[in-house]
């Protein structure tokens, strides 16, 4: 198995691969590692004219701490997360879920930044992402422009980027205060994508909730972000019927299908009881975080 | 690419796996093809020294960078440790998925040169071995660790008796 | 290499494998590894849809692709009256539609190209035209008022029903019945699975436009008998096919049968005059080739007031897909699954089976397992934890009471079969000693009551593997013996030409070790060669465990004869009687004098050398075994799980697996072999499933849906073993290699199932995954 015939270029700069795609981008894919791409290819559910590959374009493989902010570029892959020091302190919750994404000789080619960019409902990092309020940094011919991820996914394998434009970055809001994260994930077998999977951050003023996020992964057309759910747990302190709440409402934004992985009602479930056992994590690891 | 230490070139189409480059165009088919779907790790080689699976990669990304098959574990006639790993703990039975799990965990071994057991299971979760039921594949794995480290203590001791029975 | 260099190498020695050094060194042999002069590649068109009817085949536009060397369809095959092919079991299976598509995958043309990438491009050009059919998809939809007639080209064919087949004694079943204490039942599906070798299936055809010989490489567990079938399927002479199996990645079953691919590249090879390859991608390996089980079985176990089993009455509905396929022994529809008893001492039993088709891939081969076994194992070891559970006693208690005993040995069953020999109370008793199952047990109770759901599972199932004999056994009339040819050169090497064909079990080590006990030449001197059907002794090859029972035996034999033959040598050498020989493992002595002797290596020069007047040169000959019964290898399998309320996910906390497989040739070897066994069954118990939607189409055709257990998530296992020698076995071998994989998946079902039985939870059928488990509690109410 292999893909039908392409197009392949690979530029040396970020300008030459934007004029690329000014000229073809409607008819063209941009890979970074290629690990969902070239599945898609060789299935022949993609048939792209031309393949731009931005893996030679330096400075675009680092993870570092600016301006109250982690940023991420486009070809810093899933293993770079794994072994990052400085995220494994700054939000360990991404160090944590990372080791769920596929399996290591994925995560020594696949990218954050294209996982989130092949949207993918089934994909960790977007849940993770909207969890956490991340932006994507876009760039075109034209210009830059600054994605929040909250509507950044439209449907499966849909998003708002343009066929003109290459994410080049993702950053992240680093938490203030005690904060603290889970990444609870079902999946068949390691390496599976997610029967469901929930992302959760929580950051503490004093004992009561001052910002939550609450991502789902596999129970929708695009990864969800709880948006009530994460609303009941503001301003509370994380008692037992809080969290119920939370995960009830959770619960209930999610929009799952029957399927071979389970029930719609299956599920749902899940997500209820991975949003009350990540919460009570989640407030654990923040007690921890000295203030 | 280099490959296996060795400059080697050909014209291909874009299109063209890695996988299919190493074994048709450089007859190097001791890495194999087993899934289609990046699923079974049986097409494993080493890219600068991580592993990857060279079906989900075109022969084109790698240009220009160094590649390792497991026709390059050994040194002339001298096993790799993981090799005798792999012999001494019958970590193999059909030798299928044999060349993606040693280079696998050769890699492993570099970065972690003592790997627990669930270490080991979980670098070679990529990777699906339908014959052994993997506990003699860890078991290698470890014999070859403890090679690694008894080498680092007496260097002439080590020599590793080669050539295969 | 060094560690084992100096070892003889006989029976009972962990020697380490002499096939490993190649592929150590990623210099297997593989079929896709060989390369021929002028080779062109073959891409075979797959049906999308499950039932359909051909309307029209356009080849135009693929046959003028680039490097398109032709394009075959059923129409073109049908001109050389192959379009059709027999089946191991006795059907009809189509090589390339021409009527209709009976299942989604089914070959419908193939395009012959110079390189794969275009013959790939080429073969998404033909354009066919469908009119879609309604599918049958289970027994029940085949059997249902108003179905699709699938076999609508069979004459006579009015249903879609192929056999019913019993075995038995109905009158006095129904009689225990009748009087029967308590009787429990379960109703179970043993849902279709594929063996899924790591390596697909594929062959490369080159047949000599001069010479007209065809010699085929092809991965196969069986070359001979695909010779013979390849014969009478294309009226080739036998003498100008050879069938050369190379190195195999695996098997598992999954490559005994002929598939449509061989026959189409065979086809295309002579027409075009050039070698042709074809390999399988995965989807094509899962969608098309042989699947195993797929059984719907109902099972009623009779008990008395003491706990006794009185009787067994079992009826299973098999789906066998389009085509009636199963590799199996001809007399035996439902392959040996009237072994169905067990272990257990059940004074009459009664099996009805019933065929059909449905619009599902064929197959029915015999995944790691011996005919059909796994399915009987299966089926009374989940009935035997049940009735323990529903009748209040200790499922290890109520084994022991009801095991055949010991002394029963040579015990014949309810149903027929002669087992012979077996201590199943002591392949019990260790398991639960390295288990601490009192212990645990009581360690079970208590976290009960504490609201964890927790549970322990048993099996201790009897295998039945080696066929023949071969008056009873037979595949397509050929009689299941098989061979090994022994030739020992001047210098006192040797070589072992067998029948058999390895796929990874360790044949060059196993059986070198044989002659190396029986007629004392090193292991490591005695070169193994298998799957050249040219070269090797005529076998009926490698599936159901039967290379050591049968093979083994047959190069046991050998051994003794050559053995016999250089006791002659070695007399004339040493000028003594014969009769005054003592046979020491690698040489002769006089009796009395053990200084005079002469080694075997020095008779076997002698053969060469320095005859007896009289005596043929050489020292050489061939054994074909035809073994008196089958071996009955057996064993106890404990599990342990815990349960996660929440989510319904089974976590497999401990296996002990102890095996009885007789004398063990290579203990290292043995253990390979249960270890992965254990994990198939593992693999089968909770993840692997090939199912269909209702309109037909194949859920489970790639290794992302169709899942394998990784190292991660597969137990530990801890082995445990008993010896009890088979009585009639030269060796007092008895065959592993599919032990575990019919033995474990009740292991691990039962412990699901105990841990459930507090919530009134008695099935779930396979594989277990967490969404039933998490349904089945909810059903109870049981939630976090």
């Amino acid at each position: 198995m292999f893909p039908a015939a392409f197009d392949y270029q690979s530029p040396a700069t970020l300008d030459e691969a934007l004029g690329l795609l000014a000229e073809r981008g409607d008819d063209a894919k941009v890979m970074a590692g290629g690990q969902s791409l070239i599945p898609l290819l060789k299935l022949r559910f993609a048939q792209p004219q031309l393949i731009v590959d931005i893996g030679r374009i330096p400075g675009m493989t680092e993870i570092k701490r600016d301006d109250g902010h982690v940023k991420i570029g486009a070809l810093a892959r899933h293993v770079d997360i794994e072994r990052s020091k400085e995220l494994a302190k700054l939000l360990p919750v991404m160090v944590e879920a990372v080791r769920w994404i596929s399996d290591p000789l994925v995560r020594n080619r696949g990218t954050l930044v294209g996982s989130v960019c092949h949207a993918d409902p089934s994909g960790d990092w977007g849940s993770i992402m909207l969890a956490l309020d991340a932006e994507l940094v876009a760039r075109s011919a034209k210009g830059e422009r600054v994605i929040p991820i909250d509507g950044f996914f439209e449907g499966p394998f849909t998003t708002t980027l343009r066929s003109d434009e290459i994410a080049t970055e993702i950053r992240i809001p680093l938490p203030t205060g005690r904060a603290g994260g889970s990444y609870h994930k079902l999946e068949r077998r390691v390496g599976d994508f997610a029967t469901v999977a929930v992302s959760l951050q929580i950051e503490l003023d004093g004992n009561k909730v001052k910002k939550a996020g609450i991502g789902l992964t596999s129970v929708g057309a695009t990864n969800i972000k709880a948006k009530k759910a994460e609303q009941a747990l503001v301003g509370h302190e994380l008692k037992d019927d809080v969290i119920a709440e939370s995960a009830k409402l959770a619960a209930e934004a999610a929009e799952p299908k029957d399927d071979i992985r389970g029930t719609a009602a299956y599920k749902k479930d899940v997500v209820r009881v991975f949003v009350q056992r990540g919460l009570k994590a989640a407030l654990g690891r923040a007690q921890e975080v000295k203030a | 690419m280099r490959v296996n230490g060795a400059e080697r070139s050909g014209d291909v189409e874009p299109r063209v796996l890695l996988v299919d480059f190493l074994r048709t165009n450089l007859a190097l088919t001791g890495t194999h093809v087993g899934c289609d779907t990046t699923s079974c790790g049986a097409c494993t080689v080493l890219l600068d020294g991580e592993p990857v699976k060279s079906c989900t990669l075109l022969a084109v990304q790698v240009d220009g960078r160094e590649i390792k098959t497991v026709e390059g574990l050994a040194n002339g006639a001298a096993l790799a440790p993981i090799q005798v790993g792999f012999h001494e703990e019958h970590g193999l039975q059909c030798g299928f998925c044999t060349p993606g799990m040693m280079l696998v965990a050769s890699a492993l071994l570099e970065r972690n040169p003592n790997p627990t057991d669930d270490e080991i299971r979980w670098a070679i979760s990529g990777n699906i071995c339908r014959c052994t039921g993997y506990m003699n594949i860890v078991k290698a794995v470890q014999y070859a660790a403890k090679m690694h480290s008894e080498a680092a203590k007496a260097p002439a001791a080590a020599a590793v008796a080669g050539g295969g029975e | 290499m060094s560690s084992t260099m100096h070892m003889h190498g006989g029976i009972g020695e962990s020697i380490k494998r002499k096939e490993d050094a190649r592929f150590l060194r990623g210099k297997g042999n593989y079929l896709d590894d060989f390369v021929l002069p002028n080779m062109l590649h073959m891409a075979i068109l797959r049906s999308p849809h499950a039932h359909a009817r051909i309307k029209s085949i356009d080849t135009k536009a693929a046959s003028a692709q680039p490097g398109v060397i032709a394009v075959v369809t059923g129409e073109l095959m049908a001109q050389h009256k192959l379009a059709w092919m027999p089946t191991l079991s006795g059907d009809t299976q189509a090589v390339l539609a021409t009527d209709k598509v009976r299942f989604q995958g089914q070959e419908v043309a193939a395009v012959i190209a110079e390189t794969k990438y275009q013959a790939e491009d080429a073969r998404d050009a033909i354009e066919v035209e469908y009119e879609i059919l309604a599918p049958v998809t289970s027994p029940d939809g085949a059997k249902a008022p108003g179905a699709s007639l699938i076999r609508d080209d069979k004459e006579g064919q009015k249903d879609n029903h192929i056999y019913h087949w019993e075995s038995g004694d109905q009158v006095t079943t129904q009689a225990a019945f009748a009087k029967a204490h308590k009787v429990v039942r379960l109703h179970t599906f043993y849902p279709r699975c594929h063996p899924s070798p790591l390596e697909t299936c594929g062959c490369i055809a080159d047949v000599n436009g001069v010479t007209g010989k065809a010699t085929i490489y092809m991965t196969s567990q069986a070359p001979h008998a695909i010779r013979t079938v390849f014969a009478l399927v294309t009226g080739l002479p036998e003498q100008q096919i050879r069938i050369i199996s190379p190195d195999i990645g695996g098997g598992f079953g999954n490559k005994v049968p002929v598939y449509p691919g061989y026959v189409v590249a065979t086809a295309a090879s002579l027409l075009i005059g050039r070698p042709v390859k074809w390999v399988e991608d995965r989807t094509e390996n899962l969608i098309s080739t042989g699947f195993a089980r797929d059984y719907h079985m109902t099972g009623d176990l009779a008990v008395d007031e003491n706990g006794k089993m009185t009787a067994l009455r079992v009826h299973l509905d098999s789906d066998n897909g389009a085509f009636f396929a199963d590799a199996q022994p001809s007399k035996f529809k439902a392959g040996l699954f009237h072994i169905v008893t067990g272990s257990y001492d059940i004074p009459t039993a009664h099996v009805t089976a019933d065929g059909y088709y449905t619009n599902k891939a064929p197959g029915g081969v015999a995944f790691r397992c011996s005919f059909r076994v796994t399915e009987a194992s299966y089926l009374i070891e989940r009935l035997v934890t049940n009735a323990a559970l529903e009748l209040g006693i200790d499922q290890a208690e109520f084994r022991k009471k009801n095991f055949i005993q010991p002394e029963q040995f040579p015990y014949t069953s309810a149903t027929g079969w002669i087992y012979d020999s077996g201590d199943y109370p002591k392949a019990m008793d260790v398991a639960l000693d390295q288990l601490g199952y009192a212990e645990l047990k009581k360690d079970v109770e208590a976290r009960r009551k504490k609201g964890e759901v927790t549970g322990i599972g048993i099996a201790s199932f009897t295998e039945v593997v080696g066929a023949g004999h071969g008056a009873e056994f037979d595949i397509l009339g050929l009689r299941m013996f098989d061979s090994a040819e022994l030739r020992v050169h001047p210098t006192g090497k040797a070589l072992l030409r067998m029948g058999v064909k390895s796929q990874g079990q360790g044949h060059e080590t196993t059986f070198a070790q044989i002659v190396a006990e029986e007629l004392g030449i090193p292991a490591q001197d005695v070169l193994v060669e298998e799957g050249d059907t040219d070269t090797a002794p005529y076998g009926l090859g490698t599936y159901a465990s039967r290379s050591t029972p049968v093979a083994g035996a047959a190069t046991a034999m050998v051994s003794r004869q050559l053995r016999e033959k250089a006791r002659k040598l070695a007399a004339h050498l040493l000028e003594a009687d014969e009769e005054d020989l003592v046979w020491e493992r690698g040489k002769f002595y006089v009796k009395g004098s053990p200084e005079r002797s002469k080694t075997i290596q020095e008779a076997a020069f002698a053969a060469y050398t320095n005859l007896p007047e009289g005596m043929q040169a050489g020292l050489e000959g061939v054994h074909y075994y035809d073994p008196p019964n089958m071996t009955y290898p057996f064993g106890t399998y404990a599990v342990v799980v815990d349960i996660d309320k929440g989510t319904g996910q089974v976590k497999v906390k401990r296996m002990v697996a102890v095996d009885d497989c007789g004398v063990r040739i290579n203990p290292m070897i043995v253990e390979g072999q249960i270890q992965g066994g254990l994990t198939e069954g593992f693999g089968i118990a909770f993840m692997e499933l090939i199912t269909f939607d209702a309109d037909g189409n194949c859920i489970g055709s790639n290794f992302m849906d169709y899942l394998l257990p990784t190292a991660w998530e597969t137990p530990k296992f801890e082995i445990g073993q008993t010896v009890t020698p088979s009585p009639h076995h030269p060796l007092g071998a008895k065959g592993v290699g599919e032990s575990a994989t019919v033995g474990s998946p009740a292991a691990f079902v039962n412990a699901v199932i105990d841990a459930l039985s507090p919530y009134g939870i008695t099935n779930i059928d396979m594989p277990v995954t967490s969404d039933k488990v998490w349904a089945a509690l909810r059903s109870k109410g049981v939630t976090e």
